[in-house]
This record gives C-alpha cells, sequence and structure tokens, in this order.
C-alpha cells in the first residue's frame, strides 16, 4: 500500500474553502449538542448513503499528524471500510492503524468500538437518516417545528405502542437518545448495546450526514440519555455465550454460519478488541474474563 | 462471505481490475474512443451533462466510457469532478429569445412569428430497426442531407409565451426587485419550503426517469392539470460574462439548450383573473422529454402558490425534491448492499426474543391461564 498523496487533488480532497464551511457547521454543532446543522454537503467520490457525510466531516477535521482508523460494523477489515481507509491514504498521506487506542480520529458506521476512548480522540460516524422521526413523520418542515419545540410527544407515542404490541421496546439499533435533556438524537443504526457509550464519552463525537446534508455533534462529556419509560427501563442486548475466538462476555457479538447446516458460533463484532484479547498473554485475559462473569 | 475477515483490501484491487476487463470488452474489436462518444452518442452526452450539471461535451463522453454506458454512474462521475471545481464567475441570464433555432415547435398555434421548425427528432420516425446500421453502413437516406441542413438564420425570434402576453392571457413574473441572486443547491443544501428559482435548480438536475413518472401522474389524475406545450426550443446560445472591473459583457462561448414552455389553464382566484400559468423546462443538450417533464413537474410544484389544494405527490416539494437526485437515490438504495450484520444481529435477536414469548403466551392460553 503506497502512502503518497495523490497530487492532483488537495490534502483530503476537498478544498479548504469546502472544509472552512464544513468547520463551521460542526462549531454550531459542537454548540448546540444533539442539534442537527445543515450543510452545503458535496458530492464526493464515494457514493451517497455508503459515508459521505463522515468522510466529509473527517476530511475537515484530519491533520497531517493524525492517525486514522476506520472501522465498519465493529471491522477494520470489511470492503467498505478498506475502501474509506484507502481514500484517505490516497489523499493524505496519514498513517492509518486498527488499534482503538492508537488512532487520534476514527471513522465508523453502526458500531462503537469496545476499547473505552479518551479525550483528545474524535468519533465521526456515518449517519444515514439524522432525523429521527423521519419514519413517523417525513416532512422535514414539521419535524423542524417539533424540535424547536421540543415536542417529542410522536417518539414516545411510538415506543408506547412497541410495549403496548410486543411487551418491550422494539427498537434494536438506531435507538434514540435524549442529548443534554434537549435535543432527541439519532446516534445512527448503531446497536442500541452501544447506545450506553454515547454518555459522558470524554471523545468529542461528530455525526455526518451527506446525502441529507446535516452535521450534529457531541461534545466531550455530554449527557446522553436514552428514551424509555419508568416502568421500562432501557435494556440492551445480552448473550448466553462468551465470544467463541476470544471469550470475551462483555462485547457485541456476531452470529457466524459455519456450515449448511444451521451451525453458528458467536464471535466479537469488534475485530480489533478480539484481536488484542486473543494476542494479550494468557492470564490476563483469563483475568478479565473471570472479572466480567463476576 | 464477501466481508471476509481478512482480504477486502485484496478483492478491492481486482474488483478494479475485471472491471476494467469488463469495460474494454473484446480486445479484438477496436477500442471506442471518447471523441467517437461525444460525436455520436450525442443524446447520452447531453443528458449527463444535464444532470453531472456541467456543460462539457468532451468529459461527458469520457464519463460515459469510463461508466461503460451506465448513465446514471456517468452523471456520478461528472458531479463527483464538478464537485471541487473553483467558481469563477456568474454568467449573465441567458436570453432564449435569440436562441439560433434547431428546432422550435408549439403545439397551441399553426404558425406564428418565426414559424415552426421540426429539426431532428425521433417524433415521427416510424420506429422500425434500420438493420442498414447493423451492417455498420451508414442509412441508406443520407442522400437529403445538405438541404435538411441549412440552418435557420439567426433572428430574434419571440416566445410563444411572450405572444399570448399582448393580451394579458398569460401570468408573468416580474424580476424581483433587487434581482436577487438566487440559492446555489451546490452549495446550500435544500430546505423547505424551496422558492421556485431553488425548486427549478432541483429539477434541473433530477432524474430524467424520476421526472418522467412524476409528469406523467399529473396527467393520469394525481393533481390536475391542462398542459399544452407553448413551446419547445432547441438550439445555441450565447453565454456571457460581465466583469465587474469591465463596463461590457463578454461572450464566452455557445451553449446548446432546450427550453420547454408548458401553458396551462388557470380558473382564476380572488386576487387573479382567469388566465394561463406557466411551468417551464431547461436542460442542456438536445434533452426534450426532460425539458418538457421538468415543466409539467414545475407547474404541478406551484400549486401552492397558485391556491390550489395539494393532494397529489407531484405537488409536493419535499416528496418531489427530496427524491429526484438520482445520485442521492442511487447511492442509498444500493448502500443496502454493505454490510449490514450488527443491526441484522440486533433483529435476529428480536424476532427469537417475539417468537419465545409468543409460544410461551400460546401454552399459557392452552392450559387457561391468565397472561
Amino acid at each position: 500500500m503506497t502512502t503518497t498523496t495523490a497530487i492532483s487533488y488537495n490534502f483530503a480532497y476537498l478544498d479548504e474553502r469546502t472544509k472552512r464551511m464544513i468547520r463551521r457547521a460542526i462549531l454550531k454543532a459542537v454548540a448546540i449538542p444533539g442539534y442537527q446543522v445543515p450543510f452545503g454537503s458535496r458530492e464526493m467520490p464515494l457514493p451517497y448513503g455508503w459515508g459521505t457525510g463522515g468522510i466529509q466531516v473527517t476530511a475537515a477535521v484530519i491533520g497531517p499528524k493524525d492517525v486514522l482508523k476506520v472501522i465498519d460494523q465493529g471491522s477494520d477489515d470489511t470492503v467498505n471500510a478498506v475502501n474509506i481507509r484507502r481514500f484517505f491514504q490516497r489523499t493524505t498521506g496519514v498513517e492509518t492503524t486498527t488499534r482503538t487506542t492508537e488512532a487520534t480520529l476514527i471513522q465508523m458506521r453502526h458500531r462503537i468500538p469496545e476499547a473505552p476512548l479518551a479525550e483528545g480522540q474524535v468519533l465521526v460516524y456515518q449517519v444515514p437518516v439524522p432525523e429521527p422521526m423521519q419514519r413517523l413523520e417525513p416532512r422535514e418542515t414539521t419535524t423542524r417545528v417539533l424540535h424547536a419545540l421540543a415536542e417529542y410527544g410522536l417518539m414516545h407515542v411510538k415506543l408506547y405502542e412497541d410495549i403496548a404490541r410486543y411487551g418491550h421496546i422494539a427498537t434494536t439499533y438506531d435507538y434514540p437518545v435524549l442529548v443534554n435533556g434537549r435535543y432527541v438524537m439519532s446516534p445512527s443504526p448503531i446497536p442500541k448495546f452501544d447506545n450506553p457509550k454515547l454518555d459522558m464519552n470524554p471523545a468529542l463525537q461528530l455525526f455526518g450526514a451527506g446525502r441529507e446534508k446535516r452535521i450534529y455533534a457531541l461534545p466531550p462529556y455530554t449527557p446522553v440519555e436514552s428514551l424509555s419509560f419508568d416502568d421500562h427501563p432501557f435494556e440492551v442486548q445480552r448473550w448466553d455465550e462468551p465470544c467463541a475466538l476470544c471469550g470475551a462476555t462483555d462485547s457485541f457479538l456476531d452470529e457466524i454460519i459455519t456450515d449448511d447446516r444451521g451451525s453458528r458460533m458467536h464471535v466479537c463484532s469488534d475485530s480489533d478488541y478480539c484481536q488484542s484479547r486473543q494476542q494479550a498473554p494468557a492470564g490476563q485475559a483469563a483475568a478479565s474474563e473471570e472479572q466480567a462473569i463476576a | 462471505m464477501y466481508v471476509a475477515v481478512k482480504g477486502g483490501e485484496a478483492a478491492i484491487l481486482s474488483s478494479y481490475e475485471l472491471l476494467a476487463e469488463q469495460r474494454r470488452g473484446d480486445t479484438g474489436m477496436p477500442e471506442l474512443s471518447v471523441s467517437q462518444i461525444r460525436g455520436q452518442l450525442k443524446l447520452a452526452v447531453d443528458r449527463v451533462m444535464t444532470e453531472g450539471s456541467v456543460y462539457d461535451p468532451e468529459l461527458a463522453a469520457l464519463a460515459i466510457k469510463q461508466a461503460a454506458g451506465d448513465l446514471v454512474e456517468a452523471i456520478f462521475l461528472l458531479r463527483a469532478y464538478r464537485a471541487t471545481l473553483p467558481r469563477l464567475g456568474t454568467s449573465v441570464a441567458l436570453d432564449t429569445g435569440r436562441m439560433q433555432l434547431d428546432r422550435r415547435i408549439s403545439a397551441t398555434f399553426k404558425d406564428l412569428p418565426g414559424g415552426q421548425v421540426l429539426g431532428a427528432t425521433y417524433d415521427y420516425t416510424q420506429r422500425l430497426l434500420d438493420f442498414t446500421l447493423l451492417a455498420n453502413e451508414e442509412s441508406s437516406k443520407d442522400g437529403a442531407r445538405s438541404e435538411a441542413n441549412a440552418s435557420v438564420a439567426p433572428t430574434i425570434t419571440p416566445r410563444v409565451v411572450d405572444l399570448l402576453n399582448h393580451e394579458s392571457l398569460i401570468e408573468t413574473h416580474e424580476v424581483p426587485a433587487g434581482d436577487p441572486a438566487p440559492v446555489d443547491l451546490t452549495r446550500t443544501p435544500l430546505r423547505f419550503p424551496a422558492d421556485r428559482a431553488t425548486r427549478l435548480q432541483n429539477l434541473a438536475r433530477g432524474d430524467e426517469g424520476f421526472l418522467l413518472a412524476m409528469a406523467y401522474s399529473t396527467q393520469r389524475g394525481y393533481s390536475h392539470s391542462h398542459p399544452f406545450v407553448g413551446e419547445i426550443r432547441v438550439g445555441s446560445v450565447e453565454l456571457e460574462l460581465a466583469p465587474e472591473e469591465l463596463p461590457f459583457t463578454i461572450s464566452v462561448g455557445d451553449m446548446e439548450l432546450t427550453e420547454c414552455e408548458m401553458v396551462n389553464q388557470f380558473a382564476g382566484s380572488k386576487t387573479e383573473p382567469p388566465q394561463f400559468t406557466r411551468g417551464y423546462g431547461l436542460a442542456f443538450g438536445h434533452s426534450e422529454r426532460k425539458a418538457m417533464a421538468m415543466s409539467l413537474v414545475d407547474r404541478a410544484l406551484r400549486a401552492e402558490e397558485l391556491g390550489e389544494a395539494i393532494e397529489a405527490p407531484a405537488q409536493m416539494q419535499e416528496f418531489v425534491l427530496s427524491h429526484s437526485d438520482s445520485l442521492e437515490a442511487s447511492g442509498f438504495v444500493q448502500h443496502l448492499k454493505l454490510p449490514h450484520y450488527v443491526d441484522f444481529q440486533a433483529e435476529l435477536e428480536l424476532v427469537r426474543k417475539m417468537r419465545t414469548s409468543q409460544k410461551a403466551g400460546a401454552g399459557k392460553q392452552a392450559t387457561g391461564e391468565q397472561p
């Protein structure tokens, strides 16, 4: 893999005026946590719906000293993650990594890394549908008013109807959250398992929706609460078995079908987390496993 | 499993090679050149320029070649190229009244000043496959060309709508005070409600197939319109710049355009007398289907302004404008090819949980227990 920058395009592809426009939108988003800021999203060399919002945010904030990690569905090696990482390698030449702890900038789709994040790290989310109420009310003119009035009855009714029908809330990913007690926000289609990681996270979390042309943000240490009812508190998914590869009991597991007779195993969706646990000295992994079980 | 734990990068690089091979096809055949595409697939080039929002036949032809003839993909390539181009200036508003006409038809008047010019059109061809083209020869009817090609003298040809205007039978649009610059949709995101200039920009870039279907729906009872083609004109118009530091305008070249003015009956309202209203369509090159569809949809979208009930999809701004862009639509539909196994895993757990509780519920009912 070459790390030379493609000469014909500006650093990180976008021209500087476009980056400045995006940075202004990001600053506004940081100032009003959870509020969707419209921005002049550009046509990127990757298709809409494939992470163009995240790519534009990353392009606007990345610097030559950044260390970039890109994941899709928790993994650094899925084709879309590889493609986006190659895009930034070609256009910036920055160092890339798969290690969550070593990255300064992490662009991701559908998962938050399992390893805790630190101050100074920036997480960039790829967002398909920034408006949490779009499925309930497709007209943006109306949802804008609902946000302005903090009128979220519609969302609560939807969650209540789930309970009335199924006995529990039937939203498993893209589970809506209330940010800083003010705006209801889509956390992007992460599993609700990841929702608690949004809350009071020391890292800066930026959300980019390219096709829908919106940016929003969670500054470090922002309170983020998953919507729930007193008698139906928010719950995350649990598995009955540990990861088949590293034995983790605290991570989100993917089901892998291993043959055509329906045999399956469960492994960590976060490939970096799983590999670091497998590479760690046996005693240490076992100890943390015991801890987790206890 | 294409999201193999390792090897995604090697797979992508191999895919590039396969794609290049597929595009090139049989190497025993001569390679298609960009100038051939530009010269002989003009209508494809025109569509790519229109929806790609760049008037550059050569780059559009290159995009078509690179996309192996997939026009939506070619439009994407051209748009991505366009996205980072600087804005050098703003042209003077085009005067299509001074168009050098290749074609001009009106369905509302049999004869009119400037006349009807049929020009090049598929309209009156009998759609019979021409097997002489299959034999790789020019069509047999090449003889009469020089006479048909005699170009129409460049004069000012008044627009049909201007003729109607002499009787005040058609609405007019005054230039608003101060002639404010329109929103640039490629720089400012679309927000609702959108004004007409913004809507027209969106429609001009919109997917031809989508607009055609929306326009068609207005003819089948989904919104009531009684449209007439006031005029379609195809030809070249001079593009001029007016630099601030110069007291005159500079011509920067000619561009070929298709313009459609649709005329619609309007019963009048409390403030307006009965008259005709207008729908407008404009496209690069020779793109009649696009320009006509655009003008019908433009008129339908003016429902609110004209006090008409908004009942049909073609009248709903958010419905039409949010879904017209082929890049947005194609990208989001096709993103479903990306791995979704984390979300699917979450759904799998949910369905299992719901089945378990349903079974438990059924068991209880069978034994007469209350849940």
